[in-house]
């Protein structure tokens, strides 16, 4: 928006109307620059502000420099956490994206009956809240009267407790999965729907098959679809919250309370009282997923280059 | 309660700051010098009137405030509930924090009292006349709402244990109700194998539960002294409990179900949860959340570890505490007062409340109360006999709303792993030691 009111005064030699215009474009971005002041530079100022200082119960505040952060750098709760959401990272995202990618595809291909149906259910759990269909899952995970209970009882198996310690990540991974899948999907075909359809036809007049098609035209239009979808999910791996926080009162052994960098936060936060603390814990993480992803995006360039 | 499920309410919260600002304006006409060392005069301080801001979230409250407004016209009270336990403390101690919008009045469970009264958050009620109201209330809650000299609020309910048990299920299989915990851990033993789906109770590792356990097995792992704290966990008492309730985990007599989940709820109706130890005020939550196994409950003693004794502790229950930042303190000493050893006792209890007045707990009209969810059963004389038995002499941390955060990451590994219970306890001691050094206390082990 800035720029088009750049364009639509024309430079003059006049030194009333320059200012005059400076001033016009900073009414037009005014009211962003106030909301974004407020409401993003201002917390993260303060976040800033607050890594700075000790509040005790006893003794009350003071400075301590960058005492917190050098706390943090050697705190094993903090990185158990990290490494905890990056082998989560690791694992599910590559799942995630590879269904996402073949429902994406399978539905352009053009093959597929009810398609509209198809898109529309497997984006539907999406429009459910992380916390609605965590719950849902929670019930269902259940060994006694949730469905992996009924199962066991049906089949006369035993399958393991999926909010068990040893597999309670993988639970957690399926539900981000579900939730997750349909969005990036939607991402891809959308991506897939605008390549044109004379790439096809040339295609074809050339007897390309359609692994051919998929592996030389489809896949490498949409690089920059995959490269904003994979830096998504890294962002909403390392932001990990909303699910473990919910298993944690079916599976409290279970899930710690750091088990996942932004949980060791809010419960430093909420249960500790250590809100200094807690935003070095916030500021260091936001910068190792800021780091995270713009090497990947950097990645994703270079090839597309 | 200390039980209830810690939902994050969080727009609970919000609604509760959108609150403050109603009652900025609220006039005080009470001063708040001098009168220190000399008991209010309730009646010119109610005449005089002014208005009150409430945080609390026992339901029993609401139909107190309404009588106490009809009977004092001139007193405006706001009752808020800005979220139960934990979210609670977190709106109390932000409000507190930010020196602005703290209510004058708030409730404060036991095990989070001295968290406030040490950070001199709570005022000292000694002075407004809560220390003529010694042998008012039962022993063990007027000593959890004393720090040093002070009195930092009036207790309003209690939750002194006793053992909740389905008798249809001890039938059927033949086993009698214990009254020791070796008896304890035979009955879990029998029920279990009679039939591998009941459990004689379920445990999952709760902070509230373990403490109040070792409570009554008479050890005390705090020691509190202004900011000098101790915390040992191997102590007697402490051992008794970990030793025995060990051979329940490992003999997995226990249903790892947690409490308050929808499964534990469905073992409660369905019998597969067989009994429950837990604080005086459970009855409610078993007729509102258990209507499935209506009339199959009963309440029996709590377990003993000498056959014959009377040891019982507390488990969960909370006080009503006048703030520090309140600049009517008065005002609100004589609204808690009327709540909680005045009219209003009587109020709550008949909306189902556990009193901690002796007067109450004494009367015949509350004893001979048959209860048709426990089969007619007198619930309440158990229940007011157990709040004669509290062991004397228990302390909490002056931290312990964070100590108890942390539970499951510690003693809670106990119930999923190799750990023993012991080990547990030692590993949640180390951690409190550690977060109460960086909190500016004098802990050691």
């Amino acid at each position: 928006m800035a720029q088009a009111v750049v364009v639509a005064v024309p430079p003059t030699s006049g030194s009333g109307r320059t200012r005059r215009r400076s001033w016009t474009g900073w009414g037009f971005v005014g009211p962003f620059m106030a909301v974004f002041g407020l409401v993003f530079l201002a917390p993260i100022a303060y976040s800033l502000y607050l890594s700075l200082f000790r509040q005790q119960l006893v003794g009350g505040n003071a400075f301590v420099g960058l005492e917190n952060f050098q706390r943090a750098l050697g705190d094993p709760n903090l990185w158990e956490g990290f490494f905890r959401v990056a082998l989560f990272l690791a694992v599910q995202v590559p799942i995630m994206l590879g269904i996402a990618l073949l429902v994406a595809l399978a539905l352009d291909g053009g093959r597929l009956y009810g398609t509209a149906f198809f898109r529309i259910s497997i984006f539907l759990p999406y429009a459910v809240p992380a916390v609605v269909a965590t719950l849902m899952w929670g019930f269902m995970y259940g060994t006694r009267f949730g469905l992996v209970g009924n199962i066991n009882d049906a089949f006369g198996i035993a399958m393991p407790d999926p909010l068990s310690s040893e597999l309670v990540l993988a639970s957690i991974g399926n539900i981000v999965t579900w939730e997750f899948v349909g969005y990036n999907m939607l991402i891809f075909y959308s991506a897939l729907r605008v390549i044109p359809a004379s790439l096809y036809e040339a295609a074809e007049i050339d007897g390309a098959g359609q692994w051919r098609v998929i592996t030389a035209i489809k896949l490498p239009a949409i690089r920059g679809a995959l490269v904003i979808a994979t830096i998504f999910s890294i962002i909403g791996s390392f932001q990990l919250f909303s699910e473990p926080v919910i298993l944690q009162q079916l599976a409290p052994n279970a899930i710690s309370t750091d088990y996942t960098p932004n949980l060791y936060a809010y419960s430093l936060s909420f249960s500790g009282q250590q809100y200094n603390y807690s935003a070095t814990v916030a500021i260091i993480m936001g910068l190792l997923t800021m780091l995270v992803a713009y090497l990947v995006q950097l990645r994703g360039m270079r090839k597309e280059a | 309660m200390t039980a209830l499920p810690r939902t994050v309410l969080r727009g609970v919260a919000l609604a509760g700051a959108a609150t403050l600002a109603l009652t900025a304006c609220g006039g005080g006409s009470a001063d708040d010098g001098g009168t220190a060392g000399e008991p209010v005069d309730t009646g010119s301080v109610l005449e005089d009137g002014g208005e009150l801001l409430v945080w609390a979230w026992e339901p029993t409250l609401e139909q107190v405030v309404e009588d106490f407004e009809a009977e004092y016209p001139n007193v405006d009270v706001e009752l808020a509930n800005v979220g139960t336990g934990n979210d609670a403390y977190t709106a109390l101690q932000n409000a507190i924090a930010a020196g602005s919008g703290v209510p004058d009045v708030a409730q404060v469970e036991y095990y989070a009292l001295p968290q406030f009264a040490i950070a001199e958050s709570l005022a000292d009620l000694g002075g407004l006349g809560a220390s003529e109201l010694d042998g008012t209330f039962t022993p063990g809650p007027w000593a959890s709402v004393q720090q040093g000299d002070g009195i930092y609020g009036l207790p309003m309910d209690s939750g002194p244990m006793a053992l909740f048990y389905n008798e249809e299920v001890f039938t059927q299989h033949g086993v009698a109700v214990p009254t020791t915990w070796d008896e304890y851990v035979e009955a879990g033993r029998a029920l279990h194998a009679a039939d591998p789906e009941v459990y004689i109770t379920s445990d999952s590792g709760d902070a509230g539960f373990t403490t109040s356990m070792i409570w009554q097995a008479g050890g005390k792992p705090y020691t509190v002294d202004g900011t000098d704290v101790t915390i040992d966990f191997t102590d007697e008492g402490s051992a008794r409990f970990a030793e025995m309730w060990q051979q329940m985990v490992d003999e997995e007599l226990v249903s790892p179900v947690a409490g308050w989940s929808d499964e534990w709820y469905q073992g409660l109706g369905n019998g597969t949860i067989a009994s429950l130890i837990i604080g005086a005020w459970m009855p409610a939550n078993l007729e509102s959340g258990v209507e499935a196994a209506a009339g199959k409950w009963r309440v029996a003693p709590m377990p003993q570890w000498e056959a014959g004794g009377s040891d019982t502790a507390e488990n969960g229950g909370s006080a009503l505490s006048v703030t520090a930042a309140s600049e009517q303190q008065e005002l609100a000493y004589a609204f808690i007062e009327y709540a909680n050893a005045g009219d209003g006792v009587q109020t709550r209890i008949d909306g189902g409340a556990f009193p901690a007045t002796v007067a109450e707990l004494e009367s015949e009209e509350f004893l001979g109360k048959e209860f048709p969810y426990f089969g007619g059963q007198k619930v309440n004389e158990v229940l007011a006999q157990s709040a004669q038995g509290v062991v004397e002499g228990w302390q909490y941390l002056p931290f312990q709303v964070y100590a108890n955060s942390i539970f499951n990451d510690t003693v809670g590994q106990a119930y999923v792993s190799d750990i023993t219970l012991a080990e547990g306890l030692a590993d949640w001691q180390e951690a409190s030691v550690a977060y109460g050094n960086e909190q500016g206390f004098t802990v050691s082990d």
